[in-house]
């Protein structure tokens, strides 16, 4: 595992939050991704190992919670509530015209590596909906223009961005 | 009887222009100054402020507060937990969000007042995952909280310790269900737990006495060591007492967050005058009162009955309209008030449609410990989604209703029940459509008709 040393440090600290070390589980598995993008099976042993536990413990909590990956996706993740009120106001065409966008379906990785698209329960957010998450924040009311916009922001984002080493 | 005005409590302060998430802003309007009061008092008078306020859990099942509290068990020697559960994950409910990223500092202060209450030592947040910057601000308003002596070691100079950790969840609905949160903090899978005996005020988080309430009853509980148990019962209607937050989300002209004395609007008003109606040319079919569980309400059916008003009984006679928005009221009408999430259907939907919506939901979120719920859910989701993209049958109403009917009761948690009143009330209330659906599903929809499933 090649931790950066920052994630170390959290992952050292936030187990001091339990007087049960397998508490952390879950936090440790969210360090991990935050740092590595998804989880590896190094990634579950390693942890099982920080936490004194068996990696089935770390495994079957991967495959319970919807958040954590098993696979690497897209550099940007796009998240479109598909749940009933997000549903009324036009969730799923938001969902298709993404998907359009980047010419990719969910749970892919689009042909740039550049985004995978999720179609994910309630986001708690019903009276603004449709509404999507990118990466960390919330996008409210998406129309098709905003689907528009917010797909050109995302692939001006990826230009600027300097190519990896 | 006239719409009343909002009664803001506990979002005074959300979307007021200049009011900012810090513990600065917080303490100049006043914060943590109840907390210095209440900490100067007797735990059990706390206590008893709660019972008398009548306050009613807001996560959901509406459970009395102070009784919750009473029935900890003091007497183990073993540490008590309090848990703020802010996975707010049943659809529809959007008004911990605001509390969280807004107002942080009232939840705490709310929470460390509880615990203060309750002989707390250790406190966890436990939020949704979806809502990573409101774990970072409940995170920041926590230190901020500590360094001012709100929180940590040797709170405000006596001897009572107590901190708050965030924890963050994964994107499990079950997490939302009070057992299955304590196992997913335990970090195992959210496969909730049996009671009796795990009656988390008994044997919760490790096993110990644990006390799991909603952010928003955390909330009221400030404002109750504020004003005193009985004012607070001033607010409201009788055991219905204090505000409650609506959130209106689907078709109505304005959604969005009110909050309103319990009791004193109905939902009517709530839609028509505060929501503004339904949109230009539509008309209102459907609403589901309270979280996607309850069960929905036809708009054009009466609720009749005799209801005690007072120390009579008096009959009343109702439209979806005219019915208060109160726990007692809605339970009364079969349905349920629950989390105060109002989702609002006109008459562009399809009900078959929006079942197979709600029913994909259940069935993604099961945690699949029990057979009829796992199976049954999963059912309910294929018949449904069949009915919508395969073919549809007339005999496939009373199947879903056959279905639906063996889940409630025969399972370890209440997701049972929530994942079968979906059904089991659209077939009851709109029978016909589910019944006429293979007929009726190739004719032109209404223009505003959007894909649910
Ligand atoms: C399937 C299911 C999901 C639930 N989801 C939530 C939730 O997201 N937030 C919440 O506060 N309570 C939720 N509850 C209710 C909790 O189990 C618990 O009753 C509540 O947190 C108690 O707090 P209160 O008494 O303050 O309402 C859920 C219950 C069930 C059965
Ligand atoms: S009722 Fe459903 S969600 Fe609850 S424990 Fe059983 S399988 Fe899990």
């Amino acid at each position: 595992m090649n931790l950066k040393p920052e994630t170390l440090q959290r992952i050292d600290e936030v187990i001091t939050h339990y007087p049960v070390k397998r508490s952390a589980t879950l936090p440790l598995l969210h360090l991990v991704q935050e740092d590595a993008g998804w989880i590896s099976p190094a990634a579950i042993e390693w942890i099982a190992r920080k936490l004194e536990l068996q990696p089935i413990n770390v495994y079957e909590v991967v495959t319970f919670y919807p958040m954590f990956r098993q696979k690497p996706i897209g550099r940007r993740h796009v998240k479109v509530c598909r749940t009933l009120s997000c549903a009324l106001t036009g969730g799923y065409r938001v969902c298709e015209q993404f998907q359009r966008e980047f010419g990719c379906r969910t749970g892919e990785v689009s042909a740039d590596g550049e985004v995978t698209i999720d179609f994910v329960e309630c986001l708690a957010s019903c009276g603004t909906g449709p509404v999507v998450m990118i990466d960390d924040d919330l996008h409210e009311r998406v129309d098709a223009a905003r689907v528009k916009a917010l797909s050109d922001e995302i692939r001006t984002a990826a230009q600027r961005r300097p190519p990896a080493p | 009887m006239p719409v009343p005005p909002q009664r803001r409590l506990i979002f005074a302060h959300v979307d007021e222009p200049g009011y900012t998430n810090d513990i600065g802003c917080y303490l100049r309007h006043g914060g943590y100054e109840v907390m210095k009061r209440a900490f100067a008092r007797k735990p059990e008078e706390l206590i008893d402020e709660v019972k008398k306020s009548g306050l009613r859990g807001r996560g959901g099942a509406g459970f009395p507060c102070g009784v919750k509290w009473t029935l900890v068990d003091r007497k183990s020697g073993k540490p008590i937990y309090l848990i703020v559960n802010a996975d707010e994950s049943e659809p529809g409910t959007f008004k911990d969000r605001y509390i969280i990223h807004q107002d942080p500092h009232q939840l705490i202060e709310g929470t460390m007042i509880s615990c203060f209450a309750n002989n707390v030592r250790q406190a966890y947040i436990y939020i949704r995952g979806e809502m990573p910057h409101g774990a970072r601000i409940l995170e920041k308003a926590i230190q901020e909280a500590r360094d001012h002596h709100f929180v940590g070691k040797n709170i405000l100079g006596t001897n009572y310790s107590c901190d708050i950790f965030v924890h963050r969840g994964a994107g499990a609905y079950i997490c939302g269900e009070e057992t299955g949160l304590i196992e997913s903090l335990e970090g195992k899978r959210a496969n909730p737990r049996i009671k009796p005996p795990y009656f988390p005020a008994v044997l919760g988080l490790y096993q110990c006495p644990t006390i799991v309430n909603n952010v928003e009853t955390l909330c009221h509980v400030k404002h109750i060591a504020d004003i005193g148990g009985e004012a607070y019962t001033k607010i409201g209607t009788p055991n219905n007492t204090g505000t409650r937050i609506f959130c209106v989300s689907g078709h109505v002209q304005r959604p969005g967050y009110y909050e309103f004395e319990c009791g004193k609007i109905t939902l009517g008003q709530l839609l028509n005058d505060v929501c503004g109606g339904p949109r230009p040319g539509r008309k209102f079919k459907a609403v589901i009162p309270g979280g996607s569980s309850a069960k929905v309400m036809r708009f054009g059916e009466r609720y009749k009955g005799k209801r005690k008003v007072g120390a009579e009984m008096v009959d009343y006679d109702w439209g979806v309209e005219d019915v208060p928005m109160d726990f007692d009221s809605l339970a009364m009408i079969g349905t349920m008030g629950g989390s105060g999430g109002v989702i609002v259907m006109d008459d562009s939907v399809s009900m078959v449609e929006a079942l197979a919506n709600i029913n994909a939901f259940y069935s993604h979120e099961s945690c699949g410990q029990c057979t009829p719920c796992r199976e049954g859910s999963l059912w309910m989701k294929k018949i449904t989604t069949r009915m919508v993209h395969g073919t549809a049958r007339a005999e496939d109403a009373a199947l879903l209703k056959g279905v639906a009917d063996q889940i409630p009761g025969r399972t370890i948690c209440a997701f049972g029940e929530a994942c079968s009143w979906p059904t089991q009330s659209f077939i009851a209330k709109f029978g016909d459509e589910f019944k006429d659906y293979h007929a009726t599903r190739q004719s032109a929809k209404p223009e505003a008709a959007l894909p649910l499933i």
